[in-house]
């Protein structure tokens, strides 16, 4: 029990960090993903190239990879850097990788909620007048964001669960600790005897994150889902 | 949502539409040219210094080369497939074992199931994953085994996931299913093993088997814990070779082959099972979101 009151400190932090990782790659995936979905229902060919491009690369690539490409292949190679100082630098990078990793999921979730809204709606919307964008944007998206609010926390969890794999660039916080799986590796490195407590501590620590996302994204969906 | 222009939502394209979406298509090719042209220039210098550009042959020569396939590539490819492989078949008895403990009758084998699964979909894989590397030299001081941590990390997690996909099944099934067993006498274990899940199984089999991709894919975590599979080989490749980059290009590209052979296996299912009548999106439907939308969530 002495490690982990003793870790305790740094076990927050760790914890933090993922959440922090998760909130902003969250909000990156949850435009590009919209974007995307747009793209793919779009009349341009073009843009529905794009989409189907990018959701069937990236969502059939290991998302170790991907955010090992973006230090090797983002920042070294093409010289994307965020900011001068090293942790920050490979936070912003595990960010990106991850939103854009999670944006083809999001994109997926959110055409089949367009596919569930009534083709009355848009052909409603068609007949007074309105254009491909007005109509997405105010009668299509609407109601497909209602519909999928669901699965979406699921997609929101599974990037929770995922800013563990940003461990493989090696994101740490500002005074160099270590997100929680790495944190986790370390602790019981240093303290086997205490291997089970030490993973159970972790453990319990994702249920908590996630659990109440969970009760209330499908509290949401109730409430705002609509009746069809 | 189909019409004469393949959506509802929008019209078919006059002239004017149809000007507008080449101009955008123009403008799209552009970008896409010029985003094109910055990589491939990029890639050509390195910051580091000169003479170490992405695009030397000598970094893309050895996947050229029998060598690399023999001793790199295939053991690689050979490592992922071996953990996934038996990582599938142990999730889906596993997660199998699960959904009809959750079913149970019996009140605390369905207690005891629901806080499995819960327990082992809640905790993220990689976490699962060092522990179970970790732990058998540290309690019991055993030769650590990264191949036995990656496949059983991926076959608790997998497993927990496809037993909610089968109770989904399950209860998706009309009621009558249940109570005809009953009639006829049979228990409700016999109700479960011979016609209830039967049923659920082949209903549910595209989003089994798209869960089956997030398996292979999510053995690259492999990677993390020194696990030789595909990923580890790339990187081998790379410390021979000094051809991060490429290497990494190559490995994604087999990647993706990978998953979309599984995924193409997915919808010819799909197709043979709806040809036959009954099909995920038949049982789905009371769902407000098609199973597509759920699958989606599971990365």
């Amino acid at each position: 029990m002495d490690v982990i009151i003793e870790a305790f400190p740094d076990i927050l932090q760790a914890f933090w960090l993922n959440i922090r990782l998760a909130l902003y790659s969250g909000v990156l995936a949850l435009v590009l993903g919209t974007l995307l979905a747009a793209f793919r229902v779009s009349p341009v060919p073009l843009l529905r190239l794009i989409g189907t491009v990018w959701v069937n690369t990236i969502r059939n690539t290991p998302l170790t990879l991907v955010i090992t490409f973006m230090l090797f292949g983002l920042s070294y190679q093409l010289g994307v850097t965020f900011s001068d100082t090293i942790s920050e630098n490979v936070f912003w990078l595990a960010v990106v990788g991850l939103g854009v990793y999670t944006a083809a999921f999001v994109c997926e979730v959110l055409r089949a909620g367009i596919n569930t809204v009534d083709v009355g709606q848009s052909e409603a919307a068609r007949s007074l007048g309105f254009t491909f964008t007005q109509n997405l944007r105010l009668v299509i998206l609407p109601q497909a964001f209602r519909a999928v609010i669901a699965p979406l926390g699921s997609t929101f969890i599974a990037l929770i669960k995922n800013t563990t794999i940003a461990v493989v660039i090696g994101v740490t916080t500002a005074e160099g600790i270590n997100e929680s799986s790495g944190l986790m590796r370390t602790l019981i490195e240093f303290n086997g005897d205490q291997t089970i407590l030490i993973f159970a501590v972790f453990a319990l620590g994702f249920v908590i994150i996630t659990l109440p996302i969970g009760l209330l994204t499908s509290w949401a969906a109730k409430r705002l889902g609509g009746v069809r | 949502m189909k019409s004469a222009s393949g959506s509802v939502l929008y019209d078919v394209p006059g002239p004017r539409a149809r000007a507008r979406n080449m101009v955008l298509n123009v403008i799209g090719a552009v970008l896409i040219a010029a985003a094109g042209w910055y990589v491939y220039d990029k890639f050509a210098q390195d910051p580091k210094g000169p003479q170490t550009s992405q695009w030397d042959p000598e970094k893309w020569k050895p996947f050229l080369e029998g060598d690399t396939w023999d001793n790199f590539l295939l053991p690689g490819i050979e490592g992922t497939l071996k953990a996934a492989a038996l990582a599938a078949v142990l999730a889906m008895a596993f997660g199998t074992l699960c959904a009809v403990g959750r079913m149970s009758t019996i009140r605390p084998v369905a207690w005891i199931a629901a806080a499995v699964i819960e327990f082992f979909r809640a905790v993220p894989l990689l976490i699962m994953m060092i522990f179970l590397w970790l732990a058998p030299t540290k309690l019991f001081g055993a030769d650590a085994n990264v191949f036995l941590a990656v496949v059983l990390a991926l076959m608790f997690y997998n497993g927990a996931v496809i037993a909610e996909v089968i109770r989904a099944g399950v209860q998706a099934l009309p009621r009558g299913q249940r109570e005809a067993g009953a009639a006829i006498g049979l228990t409700n274990a016999q109700v479960m093993r011979l016609i209830l899940l039967p049923q659920a199984l082949r209903a549910m089999l595209p989003a089994i088997v798209a869960q089956l991709v997030v398996l292979l894919k999510d053995s690259a975590l492999g990677y993390i814990i020194g696990y030789a599979e595909l990923l580890r080989q790339g990187n081998n490749i790379a410390t021979n070779n000094g051809n991060l980059v490429p290497a990494l290009l190559v490995i994604a590209a087999i990647f993706i082959v990978m998953n979309l052979a599984l995924t193409g296996l997915a919808n010819w299912i799909e197709r043979r099972t709806r040809r036959r009548g009954r099909t995920a999106a038949t049982v789905g439907h009371a769902d407000v979101v098609p199973p597509a939308a759920g699958t989606g969530a599971a990365l």
